[in-house]
């Protein structure tokens, strides 16, 4: 997979969830999504840029657009140091709470996209990888 | 600071949500709708989503907030305007909005909102009885 | 082993004379073009052989796919794609770098027509080159040709499936012939953008003319119905026959919050009701006078 471009995101407060957002938006439209694709992705961004700010403590958002041989497509990293998930099948689960909605924003994200990646362990922090292709 | 204006008109309230609404904004709505629904005694509340390009779980949230909030208050809530692309990805988000009246555009908000205040006097006339 | 590198001495020497023999071949191909695209295919020649010459003498010619022959890579590949687009067949597309052989052999064969041994391990050499050359024409060419096709499939999908208004506040959408899943969401949202350019209350979905459904176009429907209601209108589904009927119980679809009516007149007469709207038969003296 060829990295194509990429733009780097703080995300400390609520307030940096809106550029993290802008940017896929933005780099969606260049590579030419349909709408729907494009709100898909939007959506599952901001969902996951709050649960890194609300449960990991604050951390770093990556936007990207990325291409394999046949297409291309949109990827978002998101990283954080901070409690982790101990048990990720049930942090996916819609309506668990470790505070409130988590669960909601990585099982949604999941399902706005086309490949869902996350790696978390306790005590170190949580790296979510999404991607959506065109 | 910034704030959301609320319109009132006649015995409802009308708000207009623009994009890229952060948190503090979101909570400051809140406040002032409370404040607003009870100073003129507005018997609803007409949410327009009509610019917004996306919504996610946190405005969702919001949105059945408010929605809770004005009930309690005996206000019906009313949104409006949300668009296919945004109804798609909640569908596929598995949001559901849930209790929250929804309709195309102001103009059918409206008379969504008529209609549900007529219900709600019709249920407190007869349990009045 | 002696003759490697002579491909590439050889172009070093001699670019000018071969790309001009190569133009003319090119030129002498048999398609018509304009002047604007003379111009650009012989533009294009010129940077290939530049490319071409600097990747022999920097690169191994028996692997294109090194860094080295980056540049000859994307010249041929977006020189195969302008082709795709511009309506040239395969074969014109590929005649690009294959009518580069004659030219190149024959310089070969006047610089070293006189060590045989040598001479049919260069133009082995470059014969092998250019048809590893020629093929990656023909796959950016077929590449660019499935793109261009899918577009069309697209923007005939859209103008297929019209939606149809079938009263004020009710619209009604016909779907006819088997659903795929990318069709099936195309015509999902055409739906719901008509819903809110015409303001409809009610949308009837009809699948009447739908021979098969599986567990995806079922999903699909069920999103648009919730899309629908989500916006603020009422999506009913219409035209669900026996055998339909027994697939979606089997596939577990949950259909009890969806209104599903028989044929698309029950739909339409539901939803004229829920709108508050009725149809009144005239009495027969107005109807006369009507006619």
């Amino acid at each position: 997979m060829n990295v194509l471009k990429s733009e780097l995101f703080e995300l400390k407060a609520s307030d940096d969830i809106v550029p993290v957002r802008q940017a896929a938006r933005r780099l969606a439209v260049s590579i030419g999504f349909g709408i729907v694709d494009q709100t898909k992705i939007v959506t599952a961004s901001s969902e996951l840029a709050r649960n890194t700010v609300d449960y990991g403590g604050g951390g770093t958002a990556r936007v990207e657009v990325v291409q394999n041989d046949r297409r291309s497509g949109l990827r978002l990293i998101f990283e954080d140091n901070g409690p982790g998930i101990a048990d990720i099948g049930q942090a996916m689960t819609d309506g668990y709470t470790s505070g409130h909605g988590m669960g909601l924003g990585l099982g949604g994200a999941k399902r706005l996209s086309h490949e869902f990646e996350i790696i978390s362990t306790p005590g170190e922090g949580t790296r979510v990888s999404i991607i959506r292709w065109k | 600071m910034e704030r959301i204006p609320i319109l009132k008109m006649g015995q409802f309230l009308l708000v207009t949500i623009q994009v890229d609404m952060h948190d503090r904004l979101a909570l400051t709505l809140q406040d002032d709708l409370t404040s607003q629904i009870v100073r003129h005694r507005a018997r609803g509340v007409l949410i327009d989503i009509s610019t917004l390009e996306m919504v996610d779980s946190f405005i969702g949230r919001m949105l059945s907030s408010i929605a809770s909030m004005a009930s309690l208050l005996d206000a019906q809530t009313v949104v409006v305007g949300m668009r296919p692309s945004v109804a798609i990805t909640l569908v596929e988000l598995g949001l559901s909005l849930q209790g929250i009246r929804t309709a195309l555009d102001v103009e059918k908000g409206m008379a969504a909102l008529v209609a549900a205040v007529a219900e709600t006097e019709g249920v407190n006339e007869r349990s009045e009885v | 082993m002696q003759a490697k590198g002579k491909l590439s001495e050889t172009l070093g020497k001699r670019e000018a004379e071969i790309t001009s023999k190569w133009l003319e071949l090119q030129a002498a191909g048999g398609k018509k073009i304009s002047a604007a695209e003379h111009a650009e295919t012989t533009r294009t020649s010129r940077e290939f052989m530049s490319a071409f010459k600097a990747a022999t003498q920097k690169g191994s010619t028996d692997d294109i796919t090194g860094p080295e022959w980056e540049r000859v890579r994307e010249i041929i590949s977006d020189l195969s794609a302008s082709r795709a687009k511009g309506g040239y067949s395969a074969s014109e597309t590929a005649s690009f770098v294959f009518s580069l052989k004659q030219p190149v052999f024959s310089v070969l064969r006047d610089e070293y027509g006189k060590d045989p041994e040598v001479l049919g391990d260069a133009i082995w050499e470059a014969t092998v080159l250019l048809d590893k050359l020629g093929l990656l024409t023909t796959e950016a060419y077929q590449k660019t040709r499935e793109e261009v096709i899918s577009r069309q499939q697209q923007e005939l999908l859209e103008l297929s499936t019209p939606v149809v208004r079938l009263w004020e506040n009710v619209l009604a959408l016909p779907l006819i012939g088997t659903l795929d899943s990318a069709r099936t969401q195309v015509v999902m949202q055409n739906l719901l953008d008509a819903i809110v350019d015409t303001r409809s209350d009610f949308a009837i979905i009809d699948i009447t003319g739908v021979p098969v459904v599986d567990t995806l176009v079922a999903q699909h429907l069920l999103k648009t119905v919730a899309a629908a209601r989500l916006m603020g209108a009422d999506c009913l589904i219409s035209g669900i026959r026996p055998q339909i009927a027994q697939t979606i119980i089997h596939l577990g679809v949950d259909l009890t919050n969806v209104t599903t009516k028989a044929t698309l007149a029950d739909a339409f007469a539901v939803a004229l009701r829920r709108s508050g709207q009725t149809v009144v038969k005239m009495d027969k003296r107005v109807a006369a006078e009507a006619k």
